[in-house]
């Protein structure tokens, strides 16, 4: 195994761990949050991101690691994002969580890592297709909140902080 | 707020503070030992396996797609951290007895029944349509919802409205509305 494939494979276990001891794999959290009844996921997922945005501002604005922004390709995303609520929506997993799931025993997820599989080959099959329409439509390019707002991203952290801190107290007053 | 709950499992706010931690240290390993920045993801790894897949019965049809080329078919950094989430959900469940082998989900049972077929055509069906869906925006909820939203990416948070904003429809479209 490469150097590169070992990190990725340390990674990955600490990460699915993490995920498996937040309980935010399963079917019941995913499509739980979706029907706004449990949002163990979202509490998981904006902790991840609270902490995480501090050290990556950090570290990108000491020049020790780049940033790598998606493209906001209009068509894309908006319609990706769409496509791929549906599917979520159904499936109850996310690519990511579907490989967990299955390590946890949920074993349904092969049927979704199978179809996810066909997916991918399918959308391989009609890439040349979509760069012709959906992707074509208007590509805003690689751009971070800072640099579209105007405003610095020691601004924004602060900001999106207090924001996601007063929802996960009105969660928790709800009992989600 | 409480460190664990009722099941033996951490507070999501915890588990979820400590994926940030390894994001942050993962980036900078990532850069330091690999020389490029690489952020977690998942759904690259879904393209390149049905690509490896793919090749074993059509070896040149794989070679000549565009998609395939572009994304190159290989096990890289990322295709390993998605078996390793298997691994470590694996041990994580089996040494804290909630590893539960489970073929029909309640919330499904509930409205579909006991058919482990129907759930199977359903999980297929609905990982096709994701997939195409996360390969166009370019991102699932880990590449857009965590890494672009830890960078401040636009595309992430127009992406992250999506999934949830149609999720939210199509979940209560699907499974109806139900107080429990």
């Amino acid at each position: 195994m490469s150097m590169d494939q070992l990190l990725g494979l340390l990674t990955g276990f600490v990460f699915g761990f993490l995920l498996q001891k937040g309980r935010v794999l399963r079917f019941e959290k995913q499509v739980g949050a979706l029907l706004i009844r449990d949002m163990t996921i979202f509490k998981f997922m904006l902790s991840s991101i609270l902490v995480g945005m501090v050290g990556i501002a950090l570290l990108s604005g000491a020049g020790v690691i780049a940033l790598s922004h998606k493209a906001m390709n209009l068509g894309g995303v908006v319609v990706g994002g769409a496509l791929f609520g549906c599917g979520w929506a159904i499936m109850g997993f996310c690519p990511g969580t579907s490989l967990g799931a299955l390590g946890e025993g949920r074993w349904h997820a092969v049927f979704a890592i199978a179809g996810m599989l066909a997916g991918a080959a399918l959308y391989a099959e009609l890439y040349p297709f979509f760069k012709s329409t959906v992707l074509a439509w208007k590509d805003f390019g690689k751009i971070g909140l800072p640099e579209a707002l105007g405003i610095s991203q020691w601004v924004i952290i602060p900001v999106l902080w207090a924001g996601t801190i007063s929802l996960f107290v009105w969660f928790e007053k709800k009992g989600l | 707020m409480e460190p664990k709950t009722g099941d033996g499992g951490w507070s999501p706010y915890l588990a979820g503070a400590l994926v940030g931690v390894l994001a942050i240290v993962s980036v900078y390993a990532t850069t330091t030992w690999m020389g490029k920045t690489s952020y977690l993801g998942a759904s690259t790894t879904f393209v390149r396996a049905a690509g490896i897949l793919e090749r074993t019965v059509a070896p040149d049809r794989v070679a000549a797609n565009e998609y395939f080329v572009k994304e190159k078919v290989r096990v890289d950094w990322q295709f390993m951290l998605v078996i390793g989430i298997l691994l470590g959900a694996l041990v994580s469940s089996a040494t804290d007895r909630s590893f539960k082998p489970e073929g029909v989900p309640p919330i499904w049972k509930d409205r579909f029944g006991p058919s482990v077929g129907k759930r199977a055509v359903g999980a297929f069906l609905g990982g096709i349509v994701a997939m195409v869906g996360a390969r166009m925006a370019d991102g699932c909820p880990s590449g857009h919802g965590l890494s672009g939203m830890m960078q401040l990416s636009v595309s992430a948070f127009v992406a992250l409205a999506m999934f949830f904003g149609v999720g939210v429809v199509v979940a209560s479209v699907v499974y109806g509305r139900r107080s429990s």
